[in-house]
């Protein structure tokens, strides 16, 4: 437990050595700072479209909805050096002849990548909820709304970090995750040609629709198992990966 | 060495601390390392020599726990490296070839990060690091970023890296790679006073390293161990006596070899002389007495020396490769 602690940390800590963590989170503040004067400008000036819709759903949901597809973006940039990084450089050496399990060492590149997504995640709450200081918010849609984007987060957190274990190139890895991520975000699009029970799994598959539940304030507790899963399940492959590759590099 | 005498293995002088028993190892249908056993006590330090390629690096990284053998045991002060990894390793200081850095963090922050990671707690970190940046000469180097340092500074923040918990053994890939002459000596004097209380492999390309620093030496070649001697025994494999004298007016070789005791002379330089006496013999003392009575000014007279070179190239070299060998591998 210690260690995944210590790892986690060197991991922020390596993070924000670099500018890269800065100048993402300012980008991401910053364009989401624009789709929210956007939103709130529509709401001020509601079109028919909007009839019947609150604060929540129209700002609220719709900034959560953006945020979506821009952790999408940006996620492959925060994951892509995890352990392709180490690997090119050799300090992978370090780490796999320290008194550190495998487990370990995932579970503490995990920590420290969904941390810094954790901070990322609350500079975007802090729009919505400079909202609270003139307006009534739905808070449980918004609970339910940051929970999903948490949860989407960390199911994106797992699958880079599978992914950056595959290759040493970073660039690869970046590109990769983001293939995927984004397969996995329009797979019910694809489903649109076969058979019912075809589209009714992709459409389970589908990141998006689970996470569209949430933010509309549905909250499902299958929808949070399955990106409990999906995140379990790439943490689980990365270390069997890693395993491995001891083995049979 | 079992599991059972884990308790007392620290209070005996000279404890086996690593055991390296029949590993093998294959990339795909290559053999790197080939069914290779040794072991190293406490005061030893190691030499490990091979060829490029030979398998050092994947034996050392096997050793370390980088890699899996994938037949046979490696156990660290008595602990097994694949069933009790977190004990073994514990005991484990290892540099690999490239020094695994962080270049973008300071020496202070590496090396913290590095004893947290080797299991010492919080408040002894500070003392750990401290001590490791004395040991390496990092003295005033602590703030600046390991990616400003010269190859030197960063090769002793790995070696701090590696010491930085006392392991008891401490393995080392090719520490004075890219140093200077002056570096070079530091790091070699540092290792030999480590020697003192740990166990140390250390492999090199450096065959007179080897004689400064080791007192063992064992050779690996396509992937399979040729020699596993110490050092002041390696001259007996020959059984030779050889000198190395340098005249300013030297003799006729047939002058030399005319002498009783005398088995070879060796005309190796327009001065110099490699003279292979009969060890029973007395014939060193005749040729101080010739030189000083016939006026041949001798200024040089060592020992014969390069008898590990001469080993390695016999181990690992075909008998015709030799003639163009020496300057490759020294």
């Amino acid at each position: 437990m210690n260690s995944i602690v210590v790892i986690g940390a060197h991991e922020m800590r390596r993070m924000f050595k670099s500018p890269l963590a800065w100048i993402m989170l300012a980008v991401v503040e910053f364009l989401l700072a624009i789709f929210f004067l956007i939103l709130l400008n529509q709401f001020m000036n509601p079109s028919p479209w909007f009839a019947g819709r609150g604060l929540t759903e129209i700002v609220v949901a719709g900034l959560l909805q953006v945020s979506g597809i821009v952790i999408l973006l940006v996620t492959p940039f925060v994951t892509m050096r995890l352990f392709s990084e180490e690997r090119r450089t050799g300090t992978i050496k370090l780490l796999f002849s320290s008194p550190v399990t495998l487990t370990e060492l995932v579970l503490g590149k995990y920590l420290g990548t969904v941390s810094f997504l954790v901070i990322m995640l609350a500079l975007i709450a802090l729009m919505p909820l400079s909202l609270l200081l003139g307006s009534d918010l739905d808070l449980g849609q918004l609970g339910a709304g940051l929970l999903g984007l948490l949860l989407l987060m960390a199911s994106f957190a797992a699958i880079g970090l599978f992914i950056s274990t595959l290759t040493s190139h970073t660039a690869v890895a970046a590109v990769l995750t983001f293939g995927v991520l984004f397969m996995l975000w329009i797979l019910d699009l694809a489903g649109g040609t076969g058979s019912e029970m075809f589209r009714a799994i992709l459409a389970y598959l589908s990141l998006l629709n689970h996470y569209n539940n949430l933010i509309e304030g549905m909250f499902n507790s299958m929808d949070v198992i399955f990106y409990i899963i999906i995140s379990a399940t790439f943490i689980v492959l990365s270390i069997w990966r890693l395993d491995a590759e001891r083995l049979h590099q | 060495m079992s599991v059972i005498n884990q308790n007392n293995s620290f209070a005996m002088t000279r404890e086996t601390l690593i055991s390296v028993e029949q590993i093998s190892r294959d990339y795909g249908d290559y053999r790197a390392v080939d069914n290779v056993s040794f072991t190293v006590e406490r005061g030893d330090v190691l030499g490990f020599l091979g060829p490029n390629g030979a398998g050092k690096t994947t034996t050392m990284q096997i050793i370390s726990g980088v890699l899996t053998a994938t037949a046979g045991t490696v156990s660290i002060a008595g602990f097994d490296i694949l069933d009790f990894p977190r004990q073994a390793k514990a005991h484990l200081g290892f540099l690999p070839e490239v020094p695994p850095l962080y270049t973008d963090l300071s020496v202070d922050e590496y090396l913290a990060f590095a004893a947290r990671l080797r299991g010492i707690t919080r408040s002894r970190v500070a003392a750990a690091v401290e001590h490791s940046k004395q040991r390496c000469g990092l003295n005033g180097t602590g703030r600046r970023l390991i990616g400003n340092l010269s190859r030197g500074f960063q090769q002793r923040v790995s070696i701090a890296q590696a010491i930085i918990h006392t392991p008891a053994v401490i393995i080392l890939d090719e520490p004075t790679g890219g140093l200077d002459p002056i570096q070079i000596h530091e790091i070699r004097q540092l290792i030999r006073q480590l020697g003192e209380e740990h166990a140390i492999l250390l492999s090199t390309h450096i065959l007179p390293e080897v004689q400064t620093v080791c007192n063992r030496v064992i050779i690996i070649h396509e992937g399979r161990l040729v020699l596993d001697k110490h050092l002041d025994r390696l001259h007996e494999d020959s059984g030779k006596n050889t000198v190395r004298a340098a005249f300013r007016r030297p003799p006729l070789p047939e002058t030399l070899q005319a002498i009783a005791g005398v088995n070879t002379v060796d005309r190796i330089g327009e001065q110099t002389f490699l003279i292979d006496l009969d060890p029973e013999s007395d014939a060193l003392d005749v040729i101080l007495q010739r030189t000083v009575n016939s006026c041949w000014g001798l200024y040089e007279l060592i020992p014969h020396t390069d008898s590990l070179e001469e080993t390695f190239l016999r181990l690992t070299l075909g008998e015709e490769d030799r003639v163009n060998a020496p300057g490759d591998v020294a």
